[in-house]
């Protein structure tokens, strides 16, 4: 009687699961929007430190803890814009595949006129 | 006394928080840069991505910690020691208003990253575009936190805080 091998064919892991299967993936809106949200961010707190240095009515405005100056205002200012333009640009975003490169290019460019405003040698410009 | 409250919470800031941040980016990178499909199996990605998404939001959380401490705790002190030349010294006219405002960068963009590794997770892989989108801000985030962090030390040599 002929001994029949049975051959072990191992499961590969690069099979992908059924759950996997069953996800669609996700269109690059989601990401496009966190990433316009964080250069948003970036660009408020820049305008603000160079609006608030020749007003000083704003200035004391900003000052939302004063021991610590009108930082403390400035921050949450920028914080609330974040969020609040990572909830519209989700909002209107969640389920497009956009032109990310366009949107990463002018993410970095409010990061970079945000670092512009804070720069202490420009904010004196408006003093 | 060895250290003065005051010292304490700035050496907290900095050297605890601060540096665990700094110190996590290079672990992050790299984890970032290893998403390639050809180099790791479908089990190795998934672990991959879920070590990534742990390891960025506890970086992002710490950067929340260092800005929040620095901005509420240790920045009113230094306000009142150094009261009189608060307009008039370098390194507040310079340094410490530039490192009190770029410092609020990293949570932000640390953040972005966070929640974008954890959202697509193994799909990343497929994304180049998003993944080096995320490179970029994530080496924003420690490049903003280590100017904050280098200005802050040069500062607190200059004028520390009790």
């Amino acid at each position: 009687m002929t001994n029949i091998q049975q051959k072990e064919i191992p499961v590969s892991d690069e099979i992908t699961s059924p759950e996997t299967q069953q996800n669609r993936a996700i269109p690059n809106g989601e990401a496009a929007a966190a990433f316009l949200a964080a250069g948003v961010g970036c660009l408020t707190m820049g305008l603000l430190t160079v609006v608030e240095t020749p007003f000083g009515s704003l200035h004391t405005l900003l000052q939302f803890y004063p021991p610590s100056g009108s930082i403390t205002g400035i921050s949450t200012v920028m914080v609330i814009a974040w969020l609040a333009s990572w909830f519209v640009l989700y909002r209107f975003w969640k389920n497009k595949q956009v032109n990310l490169i366009k949107v990463f290019a002018l993410t970095l460019a409010f990061i970079l006129l945000g670092v512009v405003g804070i720069f202490p040698p420009f904010v004196h410009l408006f003093a | 006394m060895l250290f003065s409250s005051g010292s304490l919470l700035a050496d907290i800031h900095g050297l605890v928080f601060g540096a665990i941040f700094l110190l996590a980016y290079s672990g992050g990178m790299v984890g970032l840069l290893d998403l390639h499909s050809s180099w790791e199996t479908r089990k190795g990605q998934r672990a991959l991505t879920k070590q990534l998404a742990i390891g960025t939001w506890a970086m992002a959380i710490v950067a929340w910690l260092t800005v929040i401490t620095g901005t509420y705790l240790i920045y009113p002190l230094y306000r009142t020691e150094y009261r009189a030349v608060l307009s008039s010294t370098f390194w507040n006219t310079f340094g410490m208003v530039l490192k009190t405002h770029i410092g609020w960068f990293a949570p932000i963009l640390a953040t972005t990253v966070a929640v974008v590794i954890w959202r697509y997770k193994t799909q990343l892989i497929e994304e180049k575009r998003i993944r080096y989108a995320l490179e970029v801000l994530f080496s924003l985030a420690f490049l903003t936190a280590g100017i904050a962090g280098l200005l802050g030390a040069l500062t607190t040599k200059a004028l520390p805080v009790y």
